[in-house]
């Protein structure tokens, strides 16, 4: 099948089709990084400009490094070091970026949104890199090929996701794409971390840990940011890391020999997952983020790519 | 001067009217409205025939915002009530959160002044409860009411302090003006963007729950009934709030609402796509709520439709969906809306809207009109439910375009509007250019 599609914003609105084409496609262009001259003629004369309205180490570098390999053209926005400090609104600068005739923009930003905004007003593709608690289709996607890589397989798999599910745009995305693909998915935390109505998305809700994560094949941990504390969701780092971290002992006690641990980063260590889980054997951590790079590639190659052929038509 | 409004179908609920009737118009007022009036019409009279057309007393709308002094980039009292005149609205009342403040006397005054030099329609002034809408201290309410404050509301914000709201409600008590209510408890709702709910969820956007407003609107009803006050409900949303109003209601508390016609017709299903004018508080709520709602419109739980008119800058209704502002423009659809979604599938009757849209209102702040009866004010609407309009925000005659309803084809919309016997609008004909 080809890619049509101008811009990647959510999972919810691709087909499982879809999914499996961009995993497919990075998991072909991965080798690259294995090179000795990282570096394929592909995107040659186009320009992809990351657009970064919330800090971030990782998701710019990795767009930034998938659009190099390529020989694109990449251009970084950030926060502190352009107008955007300025007060000049996300549509006008959008809007002048645009007049510079970049190919892709790459865009992570506070407001969910934010990003099928951009879409409806820019010619140019529009890669979502995470909008409010919204989604994060790219971080959906790397996880989906680790997972795939590691178990051979996505079909009749099950998960759980652990954590601040409310606030989280990596477990939505997860979520729809885990469920097109026959996987299970268990979402667990405390009530106050878990979205109303979230069953409706067709997942179990668990309240326990020790529950959530026994028999499941895989295991994601989410970030917990420090302020959800002082807005009264939790009483405290300490009893959160008591009840809701994943320790060895932990692990050893109610999960399978097989699971993988998953977390999309930064992790807090010492709060939702020990440095001994972080660093251990079951942790694919560091796989991920070598994937970030390959499902990049193929999402700036799918959409750039469809863009030529858009133009030759 | 004289006006004879022939052959249409008359509706008066204050008499109970509903039958093809004139109405004979004199120096501002209502002669008589009959049968067969031809003979009270001498020379000089002017006729509008208004076969095949409703003709009801003026509708009111008694939660406008029109922004002057203040935000003329969003609205002025010239455009707005020119609005109103074009939604077949023959008064409005003009809330109190402008810059300044609808707090004193000097801006009472200005915003009479002004409708007086430049208005198309009626406008009656809502004076603010507390200084600035901070919620701290009461504004100067004996001399607001003096000035011509036909109600008090701190709208757009809540009243948080109980003690500060209670003895609101008992220093306006002689004053026979309503306090009306913007219901919601901050506390649970703050930087919210929709409700709470399936769709919040999906989107990853901050919900409020229903229970925000709920808890308010019971605290709301206690402190009436404490008070023995009239309370008004403004922008009725929740089920859980249409059921606290009716109990209360049936227990001799003075409380009445309005609902406005977004949350008659709309749910939060309306806000996938992050258009900001699906964005209003209060927001957008489940299909329950608006089914409860409108039941609640046509059982008289709900006293009247107000709009809730929100004008807008384009700048402030384009971008991020949790920066954009709350609201939307609602005078020049209210009518077309009702009519299409809530009186042709037969959940409402002509009548009852009729009711909820000038008799109602009326009775509630005692205003002027609300009736064709004779000597009233000759404020009268026509409507005309056949007519076929597709909503253009382009050609509003308000200064804001943030509707959702931009193309929505609808059934029925106002014909002409007329204020104190003079014709202030009329729809262009067929053939001419739509509104």
């Amino acid at each position: 099948m080809a890619w049509k599609r101008k811009d990647l914003l959510t999972i919810q609105e691709l087909d499982p089709a879809e999914i499996t084409l961009v995993i497919d496609t990075a998991a072909s262009l991965r080798e690259i990084g294995g090179r000795e001259i990282k570096k394929v003629p592909t995107l040659r004369g186009k320009t992809i400009v990351n657009l970064f309205y919330e800090p971030s180490t990782r998701t710019r570098t990795s767009f930034e490094i998938a659009g190099k390999w390529l020989s694109a053209d990449v251009i970084n926005f950030a926060a502190s070091t352009s107008s955007i400090g300025k007060g000049e609104t996300l549509l006008d600068t959008a809007r002048n970026i645009e007049a510079m005739s970049p190919d892709v923009v790459v865009v992570r930003h506070s407001s969910a949104g934010a990003a099928e905004m951009l879409a409806r007003h820019l010619r140019c593709g529009v890669v979502n890199a995470g909008d409010g608690a919204h989604e994060h289709p790219t971080q959906a996607l790397l996880d989906l090929l680790t997972i795939r890589e590691r178990k051979g397989h996505l079909d009749g798999l099950q998960v759980a996701i652990v954590g601040d599910i409310a606030h989280s745009r990596v477990a939505r995305s997860n979520i729809h794409g885990m469920r097109k693909l026959g996987m299970t998915v268990t979402v667990a935390g405390p009530p106050t971390l878990i979205p109303p109505h979230v069953q409706e998305f067709g997942v179990k809700v668990s309240h326990r840990l020790e529950d959530a994560i026994r028999d499941v094949d895989v295991i994601m941990m989410l970030r917990l940011q420090q302020e959800r504390m002082t807005a009264g969701l939790i009483p405290s780092l300490r009893e959160y890391s008591r009840y809701w971290g994943l320790t060895l002992d932990r692990l050893r006690a109610s999960a399978r020999a097989d699971v993988l641990i998953m977390h999309p980063g930064p992790v807090n260590r010492g709060v939702e997952l020990s440095p001994e889980v972080a660093d251990g054997p079951y942790s694919v951590i560091l796989e991920q983020t070598g994937n970030g790079v390959a499902v990049r590639m193929a999402v700036l190659f799918l959409l750039a790519g469809t863009r030529v052929a858009q133009e030759a038509a | 001067m004289k006006l004879l409004v022939r052959n249409g179908r008359v509706i008066d609920p204050a008499t109970g009217t509903d039958a093809v009737q004139d109405v004979l118009v004199q120096d501002g007022t209502i002669a008589v409205t009959g049968a067969r009036l031809e003979r009270g019409a001498v020379e000089g009279t002017e006729v509008l025939d208004a076969a095949g057309l409703v003709v009801c007393p003026g509708l009111i709308d008694i939660h406008v915002h029109l922004r002057e002094p203040g935000y003329e980039y969003k609205e002025t009292i010239r455009t707005g009530t020119r609005a109103a005149a074009a939604g077949g609205f023959t008064a409005v009342c003009a809330m109190a959160n402008t810059d300044p403040v609808n707090d004193n006397r000097a801006v009472t005054d200005y915003v009479l002044a002004k409708a007086r030099a430049e208005a198309s329609v009626r406008v009656y002034p809502i004076g603010a409860v507390t200084r600035g809408l901070a919620g701290k201290e009461l504004a100067e309410l004996a001399e607001l009411a003096e000035a011509g404050c036909v109600a008090f509301s701190d709208d757009g914000r809540a009243v948080m302090n109980a003690e500060l709201y209670r003895r609101a409600m008992e220093y306006t008590l002689p004053f026979g003006c309503p306090v009306i209510s913007h219901a919601e408890d901050t506390t649970l709702s703050h930087g919210a963007s929709m409700n709470e709910g399936t769709v919040s969820t999906e989107l990853g956007l901050k919900g409020a729950p229903a229970a925000a407003e709920d808890t308010m609107v019971a605290r709301d009803i206690l402190l009436a009934e404490l008070t023995g006050a009239h309370v008004h409900i403004a922008h009725l949303s929740t089920a859980g709030a249409v059921r606290l109003v009716r109990e209360a209601k049936a227990r001799g508390v003075r409380v009445t609402a309005e609902a406005a016609p977004h949350h008659l017709v709309l749910t939060d299903e309306a806000v996938r796509g992050y258009d900001p004018n699906t964005k209003m508080n209060p927001p957008l709520r489940s299909r329950r709520d608006v089914e409860a709602l409108v039941e609640g419109l046509a059982d008289g739980t709900v006293d009247c439709v107000a709009t809730d008119h929100a004008p807008h800058a384009l700048a402030e209704k384009e971008g991020e969906y949790d920066r954009a502002a709350n609201g939307i423009v609602g005078l020049e659809t209210a009518v077309s809306l009702l009519l299409d979604r809530l009186v042709r599938p037969g959940l409402l009757d002509l009548p009852t809207l009729v009711a909820r849209m000038s008799t109602g209102p009326a009775r509630l702040l005692n205003l002027p009109g609300g009736t064709l009866a004779p000597g009233a004010p000759a404020d009268i609407t026509l409507l005309d439910p056949g007519r076929e309009v597709t909503v253009d925000p382009s050609r509003f005659e308000s200064r804001s375009r943030n509707t959702p309803f931009g193309g929505w084809r609808l059934r029925g919309a106002p014909a002409a509007t007329i204020v104190g016997g003079k014709l202030v609008w009329r729809a262009a004909a067929e053939g001419e250019a739509s509104r």
